[in-house]
C-alpha cells in the first residue's frame, strides 16, 4: 500500500509508521524536524518499508501544502492512506489569556489539518479511492477548563470529518476520526501517568486496524468511549464546577 | 518526578528528560551544569538504584534501526531499541540474538551497560560479546565509536559499565541463524542441591540451561530444583508467533507485601516443585514464553507490594560454589525469607570487561520483598559471597557496600582512572557508583 504521513514524527505517526513499514508498504514521512526524519526514515526501511521519501515542512506554512502533497502524490503514485498526525499541546493558561498563543495552537491543531484536509480531499476524490485518517482527540468532545483552546480545535476538525466522510463517500473515499485519550508521548511528557495511559503503540494498532476496516469514528484505546459517554452525561450545572 | 528501577527500591526525586533525538542530547550536555550528576537510564529494568541519579537522561525516544546487513546478519540501531523490537526484526528471518535476559523489554543500551547474561553464558558468554561496536557520546560532547579493536579501553569500560563512561547512542550487533523459533525444552528434577550441581555439570553441551530451585527447602531437601534445558528446534509443521508480543495479564496494582510471608512462599515453592514431578519431561515451546516467561504479566514488580523488593545476585567461582551455594541457602530458608523466583545457573568463561558480572562459576538469584531486617540477612549473604571469592551484579544491586564491590571487582581501579580521564568533572554518575565508591559522592 501508498501511505502518507502527516506529522510523522510524533509518537503515534512513529508508531504507526513502523506498522506499516512491516507489513513492505511505501511511505511519504511530512513532518517539521529534518534530522528526526530522516532518522525514522532509516529506520522504517530497515523494518521492511519498499521506499521511503520524506519532506520537511512546518505545516503551519499552509501556503506550501499543496506544493507537498503534490510531491508525495508524484512519488506515491496513488495514496491509499493518507494520515494527519501532527499536534501540539498548547499551554493553558497562557492561550486562555493571550488570543495570539491561542491562534496559533488553533492553527497548528485545527486550521492547517483543514488546509491539508482540503488538498487531501481534491486528489482523493480524482483518484476515486482511498482512505483519510486523522488524529483529533477525545478533548474534543466536551471543553474541560484545563484544555478547551486544545479541546475546540480538535472538535474543529472532528465536525469538519463528519461532513467531509459524507462528502467523499459517493467517491469511494473513506474518512476515519481517530480519538485517542490520554497518550504516553514527548507531548504529555509533564504529567504523572497513571491507570488509564496508553502506549503510542496501542493508538497505532488500533489507527491500522481502524482503516483497514473502514471504521468510522474510534476511540483508542477504545474503552474511552464509555469514559466519554459518561463525560458527556455530567449536567452543565455540574460540570462547569468541575476543574479536571 | 519520582523514579526507581523495577525493585522499585529505592524511590528518589530526580530530573528526568528523554530527547528525542541526537542533537536535542548534545544541546541537553552542553547546557546542563557540569556538577549535578547525570545517568543514562534504558527501559528502567536494573533493579536497583543503577539508573538513579539527580538528573536522569532517558533513552525511550532513540530507538530506531539504522542498518542491516542480511548477508552478514548484523543490525546497528539506536542504544534505546528494546530487545523485543529486535527479535521482531530478527525472528522472522529465522535469527535469533546470540544472548537474552530474562526479559525482552530491556533496551540495547541497557543491555549493554549491565553486560547482561542468559541462560546460554556457558557457551556463549554475554550480551557484549557479540557487540561489533559502539557509538558513545563523552561527557565533552565528543562522539566516539569502539568496539574490541579501535579505542579498546573505552569499549571494555563501556560494556558492563552502567552507563558511567558516557551515553551509548547506537550499536550494531551480531545475529545468528537458528533451526527455528520453538525450543525443545527438558526438565530435570533435582532432589537435592548436590543433584543440581551434578545435572549442571552434565548438562554442559545443552545450549541452554537453568534452574528453578525453591530457597526454603531444608536438610535433605536443600536446594531441590528443576532444571531447564533448551534447544532451538525446527517445527516446521507448527505455526510460530513470529512476533514475540507482550501477554495480557497484568498486576494493576500494588498487592499487600503481607500476602508474601514464609508461610505463602513454602506453599508456592512445594507446590511448583511438586507440580513438575507430574509435569512432561520434555515439551517444545515458544522460544519467547521459553526466554521470557515473566513478560507475559505486566507490573509483575507490583506483587511485591508498595515498599518494592530487592534482587540477590551473586557469582561464586567453581571452586567451593557448591558450599557457598549452600551455605547461602541455609541462611535464608532459617531467615524464613525469600521468593517465588529463585534461579541457579552454571556459568562460563568471563570476558575482559572490566566492569561486567559473568565469570566462570555458579550465579544464584533470589528476590526478597522490602522488609525490616532484610539487610542484616542480605550482609550475611555478602560475608558468605565474599569469603569465597564471589561477587554481587550492579544491575541487581541496590544496597552493596564499597567493600563488597571492590572485593569482588579487581579491575574498579583501572576503571576508574579511565573515567578520570574521559569525564575528569565526574559527569556520570548514578546514586549506585557513588555508594559503591566508582564515582565520588561528594565533591
Amino acid at each position: 500500500m501508498k501511505i502518507l504521513i502527516i506529522g510523522a514524527t510524533s509518537a503515534i505517526a512513529i508508531a504507526t509508521a513502523r506498522l506499516y513499514a512491516e507489513r513492505r508498504d511505501h511511505l511519504f514521512l511530512i513532518a517539521r524536524n529534518a534530522e528526526r526524519l530522516s532518522d525514522l526514515a532509516a529506520d522504517l526501511r530497515v523494518r521492511g518499508a519498499q521506499s521511503v521519501a520524506c519532506k520537511a515542512l512546518n505545516l503551519d506554512e499552509v501556503g506550501a501544502h499543496a506544493a507537498v502533497i503534490a510531491e508525495a502524490e508524484a512519488f506515491l503514485q496513488h495514496i491509499d492512506v493518507a494520515l494527519i498526525a501532527h499536534g501540539v499541546l498548547p499551554d493553558q493558561t497562557a492561550s486562555a489569556t493571550d488570543y495570539k498563543h491561542a491562534l496559533n495552537s488553533i492553527t497548528t491543531n485545527g486550521l492547517s489539518v483543514i488546509s491539508l484536509l482540503t488538498e487531501l480531499a481534491k486528489r482523493m476524490q480524482a483518484q476515486r479511492s482511498g482512505t483519510i485518517a486523522v488524529i483529533t482527540s477525545v478533548a474534543g468532545m466536551r471543553g474541560r477548563q484545563p484544555n478547551y483552546v486544545y479541546g475546540a480545535a480538535k472538535a474543529m476538525v472532528s465536525t469538519y470529518l463528519q461532513g467531509l466522510r459524507g462528502r467523499l463517500h459517493e467517491f469511494n473515499v473513506h474518512v476515519v476520526d481517530i480519538r485517542p485519550g490520554l497518550v504516553d508521548s514527548p507531548m504529555t511528557a509533564q504529567f504523572p501517568k497513571g491507570l488509564l495511559w496508553s502506549r503510542p503503540e496501542v493508538v497505532a494498532n488500533k489507527i491500522v486496524n481502524s482503516v483497514a476496516r473502514k471504521q468510522h469514528t474510534v476511540y483508542a484505546p477504545g474503552y474511552w468511549r464509555w469514559i466519554l459517554l459518561f463525560v458527556i452525561a455530567i449536567p452543565e450545572a455540574l460540570f462547569k464546577r468541575m476543574k479536571f | 518526578m519520582e523514579l526507581s528501577g523495577w525493585g522499585r527500591f529505592p524511590v528518589v526525586s530526580a530530573e528526568f528528560v528523554e530527547p528525542l533525538d541526537f542533537s536535542s542530547l548534545q544541546m541537553l550536555l552542553a547546557s546542563s551544569d557540569p556538577s549535578a550528576k547525570l545517568v543514562p537510564r534504558g527501559a528502567g529494568l536494573s533493579y536497583g538504584d543503577s539508573a538513579l541519579a539527580a538528573r536522569v537522561i532517558g533513552s525511550r525516544f532513540m530507538d530506531n534501526f539504522s542498518a542491516i546487513d542480511e548477508t552478514a546478519r548484523t543490525i546497528r540501531c539506536g542504544s534505546g531499541v528494546s530487545l523485543r523490537q529486535l527479535l521482531r526484526l530478527c525472528m522472522p528471518r529465522g535469527w535469533f540474538l546470540p544472548v537474552v535476559p530474562g526479559t525482552a523489554n530491556v533496551s540495547v543500551g541497557g543491555a549493554i551497560a549491565a553486560d547482561v547474561h542468559g541462560k546460554n553464558h556457558h557457551l556463549d558468554g554475554s550480551f557484549c560479546d557479540h557487540v561489533l561496536d559502539l557509538t558513545l557520546l563523552l561527557a565533552n560532547g565528543e562522539l566516539i565509536r569502539c568496539s574490541k579493536t579501535s579505542n579498546p579501553e573505552l569499549f571494555q569500560a563501556t560494556c558492563g559499565g552502567m552507563g558511567l563512561t558516557g551515553i551509548i547512542i547506537e550499536a550494531t550487533l551480531q545475529l545468528r541463524e537458528v533451526p527455528g523459533v520453538f525450543i525443545q525444552r527438558r526438565s530435570l528434577l533435582a532432589h537435592s542441591l548436590r543433584e543440581c550441581f551434578e545435572l549442571f555439570e552434565v548438562n554442559s553441551a545443552s545450549s541452554y540451561s537453568v534452574a528453578w530451585l525453591d530457597c526454603l527447602a531444608r536438610g535433605k531437601q536443600q536446594g531441590r530444583s528443576v532444571l531447564y534445558l533448551g534447544e532451538h528446534v525446527d517445527v516446521s509443521n507448527k505455526r510460530p508467533s513470529q512476533h514475540p508480543t507482550r501477554g495480557w495479564l497484568t498486576v494493576p496494582f500494588d498487592l499487600p507485601a503481607s500476602l508474601l510471608n514464609s508461610y505463602s512462599l513454602n506453599l508456592f515453592n512445594s507446590a511448583y516443585f511438586q507440580a513438575k514431578r507430574y509435569a512432561p519431561k520434555s515439551d517444545t515451546v515458544n522460544s519467547t514464553s521459553y526466554f521470557f516467561p515473566l513478560d507475559g504479566i505486566a507490573h509483575w514488580n507490583r506483587l511485591y507490594g508498595q515498599r518494592g523488593f530487592l534482587q540477590y545476585q551473586c557469582l561464586i567461582p567453581d571452586d567451593g560454589a557448591f558450599e557457598a551455594i549452600s551455605a547461602i541457602l541455609h541462611k535464608v530458608s532459617r531467615a524464613g525469607k525469600g521468593s517465588f523466583l529463585s534461579v541457579l545457573k552454571k556459568m562460563g568463561a568471563a570476558n575482559s570487561n572490566l566492569l561486567s558480572f559473568p565469570g566462570p562459576g555458579y550465579t544464584l538469584a533470589l528476590d526478597f520483598k522490602f522488609e525490616p531486617g532484610l539487610f542484616a540477612l542480605l550482609e550475611e549473604l555478602d560475608a558468605v559471597v565474599l569469603a569465597y571469592g564471589g561477587r554481587l551484579y550492579l544491575a541487581k544491586d541496590a544496597r552493596m557496600s564499597e567493600a563488597v564491590f571492590k572485593a569482588g571487582y579487581p579491575q574498579w581501579e583501572k576503571f576508574v582512572t579511565l573515567k578520570q580521564k574521559i569525564d575528569p568533572h565526574g559527569l556520570f554518575a548514578s546514586q549506585q557508583s557513588d555508594r559503591v565508591g566508582l564515582t565520588q559522592a561528594v565533591r
